[in-house]
């Protein structure tokens, strides 16, 4: 029922990437991942800690027989600190796809495009897939493309904020601008934020706090996925045109 | 009469693990460090001096006085988290 799509030819189903961060619990975090039926999972990369052993290990929880392991900077504000948190990931979980973040500023954590593109530039020779989290900007995501990102992951508001897709028009020029996957990534706050982009016509969307965040987050993530396979549907099926006035569903004809 | 105490400091060296100062004898690998603190080789990444050494390479890594040892691994992320290596 629902068409496949590429990240430098690897096929997936499922248009739905989802961040492993800010759950109660592994378990409750590995029934989300279960219910929101995605096939890509972000994890981020930090030092293991060494005095309290008895934590258990994220990867316990994660499947790898069913899930992409998706490796991301999370929280380096520099070039220098996303490339290297970059390879230390792929060396951790064997792949070269990375998620890139390069973080300009604490409050909005807004990417830092300058660094953004130098990065990735560095990333493609050393043979990453790189997917950057970037602006709504389509002059950035083709820049992205042409550095060689494999795809370009604007926002649709703010990490964490729920907002939803604050500009749907940026990201429609997007669209038209770059021949490579667009993934909406943050700012997904409930189901029909995610159904918005979807009917935009991009490729996927990212979320994590959007499903962590809510109260009951292994409905939210079966919510999620519907919403998701909804607005692709919907994309596919092409909307009726909207227009200012009424148009009447019954015939006239055969009134009394 | 020997200073046992100094001859055991000869053949200890004192090296930097994530972020600690950490005494190992002046023998050991990464492998060795990996194995004494019971962590699963197929779940992390080493840097030596942020220089990666791949998994093939821990037994055959020596390990020098002062060398900054950084063990990672993935957790569930996460875009507000700092970037802890550079603490």
């Amino acid at each position: 029922m629902f068409d496949k799509w590429l990240i430098v030819g690897r096929e997936f189903r499922s248009r739905l990437i989802v961040g492993t961060g800010k759950y109660e619990s592994f378990e409750i975090m590995r029934q989300a991942l279960e219910a929101s039926g995605a096939e890509i999972v972000t994890v981020a990369v930090r030092r293991v800690n060494l005095t309290d052993k008895s934590k258990e290990s994220l990867l316990d929880y994660i499947d790898q027989e069913k899930f992409t392991v998706l490796p991301n900077t999370a929280g380096c504000y520099t070039a220098k600190d996303a490339i290297r948190y970059a390879r230390l990931g792929r060396e951790a979980g064997l792949s070269d796809l990375v998620k890139l973040e390069v973080i300009g500023d604490k409050r909005t954590l807004f990417p830092d495009n300058e660094a953004l593109l130098e990065a990735t530039r560095v990333l493609v020779k050393e043979g990453f897939i790189v997917l950057p989290y970037t602006n709504d900007d389509s002059v950035v995501c083709k820049k992205l493309e042409d550095v060689g990102a494999a795809a370009v992951m604007p926002l649709g508001a703010p990490i964490g904020s729920g907002l939803g897709v604050q500009n749907p028009n940026n990201i429609r020029i997007i669209l038209e601008s770059v021949s490579i996957p667009v993934i909406v990534d943050a700012g997904v706050g409930t189901a029909s934020d995610a159904t918005i982009a979807m009917e935009l016509g991009v490729d996927g969307v990212l979320m994590n706090t959007g499903i962590a965040g809510a109260k009951d987050p292994v409905s939210m993530a079966k919510a999620m996925k519907l919403a998701v396979e909804s607005g692709r549907l919907a994309f596919l099926a092409g909307r009726m045109p909207k227009k200012l006035y009424a148009t009447a569903s019954s015939p006239l004809e055969g009134m009394l | 009469m020997v200073d046992t105490h100094a001859r055991r400091e000869a053949r200890e060296i004192e090296i930097i693990v994530n972020g600690k100062k950490t005494k190992i004898p002046t023998t050991w690998t990464i492998d060795n460090l990996i194995r004494d603190l019971e962590l699963r080789r197929k779940q992390v990444a080493v840097e030596v001096n942020e220089q990666i050494i791949s998994r093939e390479r821990w037994s055959k890594q020596p390990l020098g006085s002062g060398d900054r040892i950084e063990i990672v691994h993935f957790v569930g992320g996460g875009k507000e988290d700092k970037c802890l290596i550079n603490g």
